[in-house]
């Protein structure tokens, strides 16, 4: 191929689907590291240590549980297997879940600046704000995979070793099994919404640094800074504005009918920290120098 | 019709300046012209500024003031329209360890929105072929040594065909067959049209394979222009092989030639510029000075470096 062929009148023309290719490559990027594997292999455990920790300690037979005590649903896993998923999420997501975001997310940019591979990307020329977008959206693509990870195990562990069945939702009605399981990924697709808010902060404070360690301890601290914050009775005030206020409202989905008011607060913060972060991500992004 | 400058020029700048937070001015007002076509040797010393230099040309570094214009379009505002006719190592490659090196150059060809996916596959085989990398092509990067590390970065700026390559120390980890087997490939790209800017340690390299150079220091740009116009510009030394050479000293004293130097039975000495050789050998012959070999040393791009420069290549600046 000559040079003639290709270039005439300058740049080549450009089908606007091939632009798609770089969130493509940021996914399968993202899902080919052994870290990511890691993640999600953890987060795939935890439903299994609780289903098991569930089944030995009532053994005997008896109810399981301690009332109040342990994650939310824990004493109704054995009556009926699909409540391990509530169980599990709600035991993953104050932490597990949103450590495992800011591990991704915080890496993203700033890894690549740490390897130099982030250079050649913008070189190629990627594009900052599609580069950025690009690692946005595979973040929240991976918060619905983690979170589906957690879901999908909880769901295998509590079939293997309880009854499945009608599911009696926290206002006391029953509903079908079939719908159970809808209401369960409904709140699966919840748990990862609730996730984007952290995911946004991460990316941010990933452009600020060309050290993704940095970045990922940074997110990851933070997050368990305003967890701590959120339990301070003193701090009230603000705790209505802190990402994972309304994390566990996920629950109001288990009744009949639903309880919207603190569902829609979460995906409204959730909305507000992403756009606030993404913004900020985006102009320390395309302002900076890449000197790495 | 007659082509304007900027329509002539792959890379000009126009007091380009970059001044680093601190205020350390890494470069300084610099007015760079790298003709279309030509293959142009970027040299200085390290630290010298070469480096921010790309990086403002490729877009990375935003300049403090000043203006830069790559393929005639000005940057860092056009890079979504010119960078995909560029292809670039900067600063060494870097890739990634857990892909394999096929699969790293995919994911450099990804981010370019002008790739077609259609023909990735087959681009990527090609530029691998290119720089001899086929049979590595499924080992995983991090197991490359440096020169296959070096060969990949380079596959990656020959992904599409491209009107301008830069490379910055694009032989460096490679052993001598690979700086060879580099260098060709830059003369073959050369020839099909590509203006390649090749920032370089190795004098001798840019020597072989340039038209053109330019030499920077502390920041600033010394001169440019061709590399035999450098290199003649730094004048090439008389030498005498003789063995009366206390006798030839003067001869070539009472002549005007300065800065004689006498090791063992060479003379060496700066002729005067209106001079005539002929005359300054009847000179000696006259004065009954027995001479082996009379001539002068062909000037190196090294000597028109360090007459610039005051110093040797590699001390930081």
């Amino acid at each position: 191929m000559s040079q003639a062929d290709v270039v005439v009148g300058g740049a080549r023309a450009a089908s606007p689907l091939w632009q798609l290719s770089l969130f493509r490559s940021e996914v399968t990027s993202v899902f080919r590291r052994w870290r990511t594997i890691a993640l999600l292999g953890v987060l795939a455990a935890v439903p299994v240590l609780v289903g098991v920790a569930v089944k030995i300690e009532t053994g005997g037979g008896g109810a399981a549980g301690h009332d109040g005590a342990g994650p939310a649903f824990i004493s109704q896993v054995t009556n009926n297997g699909l409540f391990l998923v509530f169980t599990s999420l709600a035991a993953t997501l104050p932490f597990f879940l949103p450590m495992a975001i800011g591990v991704v997310a915080g890496d993203s940019v700033a890894g690549e600046a740490h390897a130099g591979t982030l250079r050649y990307l913008l070189v190629a020329p990627a594009g900052r704000t599609r580069l950025l977008c690009a690692k946005y959206a595979s973040t929240l693509v991976f918060c619905l995979a983690a979170t589906l990870v957690v879901a999908v195990s909880a769901l295998a562990v509590g079939a293997l070793l309880f009854p499945l069945g009608d599911v009696t939702l926290i206002s006391g009605t029953d509903v079908s099994f079939g719908e159970g399981l809808l209401r369960a990924l409904a709140i699966a697709g919840v748990v990862a919404l609730s996730l984007i808010g952290i995911a946004a902060l991460g990316l941010f404070v990933s452009t600020l640094t060309n050290s993704g360690i940095a970045a990922m301890a940074t997110t990851v601290g933070l997050l368990i800074t305003v967890q701590i914050m959120d339990q301070f009775p003193q701090l009230h005030a603000v705790q209505p504005y802190l990402f994972p206020h309304y994390w566990l409202s996920f629950a109001d989905l288990l009744r009949a009918p639903v309880y919207w008011d603190q569902l829609l607060d979460n995906a409204r913060l959730q909305a507000l920290y992403a756009a606030v972060f993404f913004s900020a991500a985006w102009a320390r992004f395309t302002s900076r120098d890449v000197t790495s | 019709m007659e082509e304007t400058a900027t329509e002539r020029a792959a890379i000009a700048t126009r007091a380009l300046t970059k001044r680093y937070r601190g205020g350390q001015t890494a470069v300084d007002r610099l007015d760079l012209f790298v003709p279309r076509g030509s293959v142009f040797g970027f040299l200085g010393p390290n630290g010298s500024g070469k480096t921010t230099t790309i990086r403002m040309l490729m877009g990375l570094v935003a300049p403090t003031s000043g203006s830069a214009e790559v393929l005639g379009a000005p940057m860092p505002g056009a890079v979504r329209r010119v960078l995909p006719r560029v292809g670039a190592l900067i600063e060494g490659p870097a890739l990634y360890g857990f892909l394999t090196g096929r699969d790293n150059l995919v994911r450099f060809d990804s981010a370019d929105p002008t790739a077609d996916p259609r023909t990735r596959a087959a681009r990527v085989g090609a530029a691998l072929d290119r720089v001899g990398l086929a049979a590595a092509a499924g080992k995983k990067a991090r197991a490359y040594s440096l020169g296959m590390k070096q060969r990949l970065g380079l596959a990656a700026a020959l992904l599409q065909p491209r009107e301008l390559l830069v490379l910055d120390e694009p032989t460096n980890g490679l052993d001598p067959q690979g700086m060879r087997e580099i260098r060709t490939l830059v003369r073959e790209l050369a020839a099909d049209g590509t203006t390649v800017f090749l920032s370089s340690h190795l004098l001798d390299e840019i020597e072989q394979v340039c038209t053109h150079a330019a030499v920077m220091a502390r920041g600033r740009l010394l001169t440019q222009g061709t590399v035999a116009a450098l290199a003649s510009s730094a004048r090439g030394r008389l030498a005498v092989t003789t063995p009366d050479t206390s006798d030839a000293v003067r001869v070539l004293k009472e002549q005007g030639v300065t800065d004689l130097v006498v090791v063992d039975d060479r003379v060496t000495g700066d002729a005067p510029g209106a001079c005539e050789l002929a005359d300054l050998n009847a000179a000696l012959v006259h004065a009954r000075v027995r001479v082996r070999a009379f001539g002068t040393e062909r000037a190196s791009l090294e000597d028109a470096f360090v007459a610039l420069t005051g110093e040797g290549f590699d001390v930081a600046g």
